[in-house]
């Protein structure tokens, strides 16, 4: 589903992404871990078109995406959340959630239609999913961090991607609201029948629902594979508990 | 910015508005008139300040395109007003698509600048083509439509031309006000607002932010462009300060002082901020001090703008006769 | 064929104005640079020094070097009103977004301009050359005052002493850390609220420096203040915002383009200046020497 060869990316002299390839195949769960500064986001940057890479390509299903604009990206079927949770905040959860779908049926540029009712009951069943239905009408901006995060998740659906990209989709989270998270996330994964490519930093979400890992140190791969393979490698062992060989 | 008004407030103020004609002076029509005008000229501001979060600098352009365009076809061309009125228009968004491209192009200060730096010049162009703008003198005495008609309407009979203008000046811009109403409340007004509190997010949930600012730009360019020109015959006169970054930083004033987080903030501005004008420059020539004085004011005191205020008023007064 | 001592006049000319411009426009870029701050009352600063270097040279009418203490007093006068404009009014402003501190400095360029007509009127003044730099010296056939020529050398020397502040000092450091990430400078206990007002005051000290230094060249009037920050904004939009050598190298192209341009095109200047500015934003918007922009 996702192809990603061998892409770079250096901001001023520094190689922030150097030479990363990985796949995601349809409808798996795949997780790309790493310490601090070793380029998730900046990977994931290259990937939806925020950023152009220096090198390199990203196969979506087949077609090549590098290097599109985001806007483009989305429209075939890859939707992003962000680390820091990126919503519409003067805007209420209802418009949040609508204006994504305004975005994805195409009805952008529609310019004498009314909005208020527009799709009022796809976008309410997608908030009934997340669990924010009854939060509808509240101004998302006031929102608690995790609500936020939920809205977040739920405008990424209302773009019907097929490739879910999550850059760190429980951080700032307590261990509860971490766990329900998770379980939303999956479950609407399987529901929906998508693949998901998330970063994480919580190592036991990670291995709670991952079939595959990647581990990123300073911008290359030093492992990849199954969560049993990944736990148990000597590499990925030092770089994270600082064992020594 | 959903719309919870109990009352028509367009409504009431279009009647309020036909009926200055009738209990007022001609001072008061002279005023209303440029009221009515500035506020369909700060409105179009608001399309780009308010809705998309596109600071313009260089609004003043599009309105001097509309004035020259309008002046120029009906002074030198005799070209009736019908079709003088929406030249003007026409002509203004040209220029705003051809300017917006490369603005939107930009993001924050570098736009704002870059939308200064085309309406400089569109001004020096205006300032310099003695030939065909008339250079620094302008181009004065421009003609009224013919409203002859008129005077065969029942109430309107009596009036005088100016007065018969300024009717005409009401059901334009109401109409005006309308349409842009309709488009803010519309699947595109709602992607602006998207664009406004987040384009990064906008772009990954679609949206071709550039695009559609784009759009919003040309739009935004060609309502003010109409006010240009309603403005041109107003002024019985055309001149390049309407294009002068002086006229730009006044309709910001306007837009922000009303409110820019409410549709009908920029004509609330417009009013209060010309009714001000004129009080204050009758006692003292030091008009922008106080303008300046009441900028501090409102970005210290009340950054909504006066109906930003007036509805954080009525939302406490609502709260505190419910407890 | 203008002869060779003409050219060299008309680019002595074109450096003069450049080193005015580089001491009004590197306050208005470091403003930038680490308030984010677009300061359009920079021009009135600058006027205002002027109008109080003039002023001092009144009061002081008999005082030798005058000139001097004047110009000393009214850079310094400057800097303080810049200190109070930031700490008791624009600080407030930090949060809110950009537009607002716009609008701010705006509206202390109609407060500033009203005062200053209040107080010296809208009548034009000058002030003389101080003794000591009077007259002018032959240089390749071309007459060149000699104030002119301690401009010339002032130039580079206050971008000398400002490089070695910004580079080889504590505060200087400081200063372009703030530039880059305020927050984590905050964050490692600098006081950076301290150091904002400083640098606000640093640049409101150049731009009165800037005026004050200017009246033996220039009438003071109102409008002065308007007519600098256009030329200020172009420089610092043709070297790049924030970037010191960006404005130096923005202020001596500016210089030499209205030196010969007015030759060239004599109906130059209003237009081919804000097109000029035009261009630059279009093809390469951060400038000469500034950072590329970053989505």
């Amino acid at each position: 589903m996702l192809d990603v060869r061998e892409v770079r990316k250096a901001f001023d002299g520094f190689a922030a992404v150097g030479g990363v390839s990985l796949r995601v195949d349809r409808g798996q769960i795949a997780a790309i871990i790493g310490p601090n500064g070793a380029g998730k986001t900046t990977l994931f940057n290259l990937i939806t078109g925020h950023v152009r890479p220096d090198a390199g390509r990203v196969v979506l299903n087949g077609r090549d995406v590098t290097g599109l604009s985001p806007h483009d990206v989305c429209r075939l079927g890859m939707g992003r959340s962000f680390q820091r949770t990126n919503i519409f905040p003067r805007l209420t959860v209802f418009d949040n959630v609508q204006a994504a779908l305004i975005a994805h049926r195409r009805r952008g540029f529609d310019l004498l239609g009314r909005v208020g009712a527009l799709y009022r009951d796809d976008t309410l069943a997608i908030l009934q999913s997340i669990g924010l239905a009854e939060k509808a009408g509240d101004v998302s901006g006031v929102l608690s961090h995790g609500n936020q995060k939920q809205l977040e998740l739920g405008i990424v659906l209302a773009s019907e991607p097929d490739l879910l990209l999550l850059d760190e989709p429980t951080a700032g989270m307590s261990a509860t609201e971490t766990r329900e998270t998770i379980q939303l996330i999956a479950r609407l994964t399987r529901e929906r029948g998508l693949t998901l490519l998330f970063t994480e930093h919580d190592m036991e979400v990670v291995f709670s629902i991952a079939q595959r890992i990647t581990v990123l140190h300073q911008g290359r791969v030093i492992a990849e594979g199954a969560p049993a393979e990944v736990r148990s490698d000597p590499e990925v062992r030092r770089v994270y508990l600082g064992e020594r060989r | 910015m959903t719309d919870r008004r109990r009352l028509p407030w367009g409504v009431l103020a279009v009647v309020a508005a036909l009926a200055v004609p009738a209990v007022g002076s001609r001072f008061y029509t002279f005023l209303a008139t440029d009221v009515a005008i500035l506020a369909l000229f700060a409105t179009s501001l608001n399309l780009l300040l308010g809705y998309t979060g596109l600071v313009s600098f260089g609004h003043a352009a599009y309105f001097g395109v509309g004035a020259y365009t309008t002046g120029l076809l009906m002074k030198q061309l005799a070209v009736p007003f019908l079709l003088a009125l929406p030249a003007a228009g026409v002509l203004a968004a040209v220029f705003a698509l051809v300017f917006g491209f490369f603005c939107v192009r930009l993001t924050k200060i570098y736009f704002a600048m870059l939308t200064l730096a085309f309406a400089q010049i569109v001004w020096a162009i205006c300032f310099k083509w003695n030939d065909v703008t008339g250079g620094e003198q302008g181009m004065p005495d421009i003609p009224y439509p013919d409203l002859a008609w008129m005077e065969r309407l029942p109430w309107a009979g009596s009036l005088r031309t100016s007065d018969h203008y300024y009717l005409v000046v009401v059901v334009i811009v109401a109409l005006a006000l309308w349409i842009l109403r309709r488009i803010v409340e519309s699947p595109f007004g709602r992607i602006l607002t998207t664009i406004r509190e987040n384009p990064e997010r906008a772009e990954f949930i679609g949206v071709n932010v550039r695009r559609h600012e784009l759009v919003a730009f040309v739009l935004a360019g060609a309502f003010a462009g109409l006010a240009g020109g309603l403005f041109g015959i107003f002024n019985r006169g055309v001149f390049p300060d309407f294009v002068y970054w002086a006229k730009s930083s006044e309709v910001l004033i306007m837009t922000i002082l009303g409110g820019m987080g409410h549709f009908y903030g920029p004509a609330v501005g417009a009013l209060v901020l010309l009714v001000l004008n004129q009080q204050i420059t009758s006692y003292t020539e030091y008009w922008p001090f106080v303008l300046g004085t009441i900028l501090i004011v409102l970005l210290f005191v009340f950054p909504g703008g006066i109906v930003g205020a007036l509805a954080v008023g009525a939302r406490r007064l609502r709260r505190s006769a419910r407890a | 064929m203008p002869d060779l001592s003409f050219l060299f006049g008309q680019a002595l000319s074109g450096l003069t104005a450049a080193m005015f411009l580089f001491l009004i426009a590197s306050g208005l870029s470091l403003i930038f640079g680490v308030l984010r701050v677009l300061n359009f009352a920079h021009g009135s600063f600058y006027m205002l020094g002027a109008y109080i270097a003039y002023q001092f040279v009144r009061w002081f009418a008999t005082t030798p070097g005058r000139f001097w203490i004047a110009t000393v007093a009214a850079a310094l006068g400057v800097a303080l009103l810049g200190a109070v404009v930031e700490r008791v009014l624009l600080r407030h402003l930090y949060g809110r977004e950009e537009l607002y501190q716009l609008l701010f400095t705006y509206a202390l360029v109609l407060i500033l301009s009203d005062a200053a007509k209040v107080i010296w009127g809208t009548g034009q003044l000058s002030v003389s050359r101080p003794p000591a730099l009077e007259g002018a010296v032959r240089i390749f056939g071309t007459k060149v005052p000699y104030y002119n020529l301690f401009i010339l050398l002032l130039g580079p020397a206050i971008a000398l002493v400002f490089w070695l502040v910004l580079h080889r000092t504590r505060a200087g450091r400081f200063i372009r850390a703030a530039a880059l990430d305020r927050e984590m400078l905050g964050a490692l206990g600098v006081n950076v609220s301290l150091l904002y007002t400083g640098v606000f005051m640093l640049g409101s000290f150049l731009a009165g420096l800037g005026g004050a230094l200017v009246t033996p060249v220039k009438t003071i009037v109102p409008g002065m203040d308007v007519e600098i920050i256009v030329e200020a904004f172009i420089v610092v939009v043709i070297g790049g915002l924030g970037s010191f050598w960006g404005t130096f190298l923005g202020a001596l192209i500016y210089g030499q383009v209205l030196s010969f341009g007015i030759l060239v095109f004599p109906r130059f200047s209003i237009f081919s200046v804000f097109a000029l500015m035009a261009v630059v934003l279009i093809l390469r918007p951060w400038g000469l020497l500034g950072r590329p922009l970053q989505t």
